[in-house]
C-alpha cells in the first residue's frame, strides 16, 4: 500500500517531458517533488503563473507571489505571470497537457465529485470545474476508500458533480487504473504487497481485470 | 486628465446601499485592503460582492462580512472562512459559487463589450441548472453573461494619474479584467507615479478602463499561507 508521496511519485512517471502541467491542492501539489530532473516541464498555477518554483527559502517569502493553493512559492528563470482570463483561456484552448488534481469521488464513466457535500461542505469548486470540463489528459490522485471505508470508485457518483466523462487515469494507494471510454475502471498496476482481491473489494464499480496485474515500479 | 483622489473615503464616496461590486485579489494577494478598509468604515450595507474569495475571518472582504455589509458573495472558493461558512449556512448570506475561469471571462467579457460568453465548465452539474446550453463542433457549452458592476475596485502596484496601471508578480490574478469591467473603476496602487515613468509597451491596464485612482500607505499584504524551505 502506498503513502501519499507513494501516490505522488508513482504519478510523477506519467509525467512526460515537454508537458505544461497543472497541479491541485493535496496529493498532486506533491508530484512536482518526484519529476526527474531530466524531464523538462513547466507548471501551470491558475492564479496567473507559467514556470512555478518550490517553495521560498526561509525569509525569502513574496506575499506578491502565491500558487493557486495560496502558498508561497518562487518563479523560476523564464516564468510568465498572466491575469486570471488568460489563464483559464490557456486551460479552455487544451494548452496545458495534463491536469492532476484530488477527487472525493470518481464513477466507472470518468465523472469527477470534488467541491462540495451537501449540508456539511461548502468551499466551492475554485478552478476544478474549469480544468475537467477543458482538459484531454486527466489523472485523479486520491485515497481508494474514504474516512467511513466507502468506496470512493463508484457506478455513478453520489456527491454533486464537478465534471462528467472527463478522468481518464486514477492512482490511488492500492492501484492504477485506466478509465475506459465505454465505461468501467481498468485495474493496470497494484501497489507493492496489495492483492487484486483488495483492490476488487475497495472498488464498488466495474472492475476489469485482465491477464496478470503487475505490481508498480516506483 | 487627473483621476487622482484623496484615498479610499473620497474614492468610494458614492457607493450606496444594495450596489454591486467586484474585488480584485485572489485569496490575500493583490487585494484592495485599504478600500475595503474604507467600506467597512463607511458601512454601506445589502452589498453583491464578486470576488474570487470572500477574505478571511479578520481580514479583507471577511471584515465586510462580519459587520453584515453584503448581502450576496459571488466567488468561485470560499474555504478558510468560519463566519462566511456560518452565516451561509444560517441562510444570512446568499452565495453563488461559479467556476474560477468562468468569473474571470464574465469579468473580461465585460471589459470588451462583448454581452455573453460560452464555456464547457460546468456542463452536467448543478452550475448548469437554468442556463442555456449550446452544441459547437460536437461539444456542449453553457452560455454565461457578462457582469454588470457598478464599481471595480483593484489594488495595483504602480499607476499613474491617468489610471495607467502595472501589477506585481501573481498580484495581478483578478484584477486587470475587473478594472475593464466596471461601470466605475477605482485604483489603489503601492505607488502614485509622474505619466512617462511607466513603460507604454509595459502597461497592463490602460488608464481609459479607470476612473480613480490613489496611493495606499502601509500594505499589510498579509501572507495567507506561509510555505518555506530550509537553506542547508
Amino acid at each position: 500500500m502506498l503513502d501519499k508521496e507513494g501516490i505522488a511519485k508513482r504519478i510523477a512517471k506519467e509525467v512526460k517531458d515537454g508537458y505544461y502541467v497543472n497541479l491541485g491542492i493535496g496529493i498532486p501539489t506533491l508530484v512536482a517533488n518526484y519529476i526527474p530532473d531530466e524531464v523538462d516541464v513547466i507548471l501551470q498555477s491558475e492564479n496567473g503563473l507559467l514556470g512555478m518554483g518550490p517553495f521560498p527559502f526561509e525569509g525569502e517569502e513574496d506575499p506578491d507571489t502565491i500558487n493557486a493553493g495560496k502558498q508561497t512559492i518562487t518563479k523560476l528563470a523564464g516564468s510568465a505571470v498572466f491575469d486570471s482570463a488568460m489563464s483559464f483561456g490557456m486551460i479552455r484552448a487544451k494548452k496545458v497537457n495534463l491536469t492532476i488534481l484530488g477527487a472525493m469521488e470518481v464513477s466507472e464513466n470518468g465523472d469527477i465529485a470534488n467541491w462540495k457535500i451537501p449540508g456539511k461542505m461548502v468551499k466551492g469548486m475554485g478552478g476544478a470545474m474549469d480544468l475537467v470540463a477543458s482538459a484531454e489528459n486527466i489523472i485523479v490522485a486520491m485515497q481508494h476508500v474514504n474516512k467511513a471505508g466507502e468506496s470512493k470508485l463508484l457506478p455513478n457518483c453520489t456527491l454533486p458533480l464537478t465534471g462528467i466523462k472527463c478522468v481518464k487515469k486514477i492512482v490511488t494507494e492500492l492501484a492504477v487504473l485506466d478509465v475506459l471510454p465505454e465505461g468501467g475502471f481498468k485495474l493496470l498496476e497494484r501497489a507493492p504487497g496489495v492483492t487484486v482481491e483488495e483492490i476488487k473489494a475497495a472498488t464498488a464499480g466495474k472492475l476489469i481485470i485482465e491477464g496478470e496485474i503487475p505490481e508498480m515500479v516506483i | 486628465m487627473n483621476k487622482v483622489v484623496s484615498g479610499a473615503d473620497e474614492a468610494i464616496r458614492d457607493i450606496e446601499d444594495g450596489m454591486t461590486l467586484m474585488l480584485g485579489g485572489f485569496g490575500m494577494c493583490g487585494l484592495p485592503e485599504k478600500t475595503i478598509l474604507a467600506l467597512v468604515k463607511k458601512g454601506v450595507k445589502d452589498l453583491t460582492c464578486i470576488s474570487n474569495n470572500a477574505g478571511v475571518d479578520d481580514f479583507g472582504i471577511g471584515l465586510l462580512l462580519h459587520q453584515h455589509q453584503v448581502k450576496k458573495m459571488i466567488s468561485s472558493y470560499v474555504g478558510e472562512n468560519a463566519e462566511f461558512e456560518r452565516q451561509l449556512l444560517s441562510g444570512e448570506l446568499e452565495v453563488e459559487l461559479i467556476p474560477q475561469g468562468t468569473l474571470a471571462t464574465r469579468c473580461m467579457a465585460a471589459g470588451y463589450g462583448m454581452p455573453a460568453i460560452f464555456t464547457p465548465a460546468g456542463i452536467g452539474t448543478e452550475v448548469a441548472i437554468g442556463k442555456e446550453v449550446r452544441n459547437f463542433n460536437g461539444k456542449d457549452y453553457l452560455m454565461e453573461m457578462a457582469f454588470d458592476a457598478d464599481f471595480a475596485i483593484v489594488k495595483a502596484w504602480k499607476g499613474d494619474r491617468l489610471g495607467n496601471l502595472v501589477y506585481r508578480s501573481t498580484a495581478r490574478n483578478f484584477n486587470p479584467v475587473m478594472a475593464m469591467a466596471g461601470k466605475v473603476t477605482i485604483a489603489e496602487v503601492e505607488e502614485l507615479v509622474e505619466p512617462g515613468e511607466l513603460d507604454p509597451d509595459n502597461i497592463h491596464t490602460p488608464g481609459i478602463y479607470v476612473h480613480r485612482i490613489f496611493q495606499g500607505e502601509n500594505y499589510e499584504k498579509r501572507i495567507e499561507q506561509r510555505t518555506v524551505r530550509k537553506k542547508n
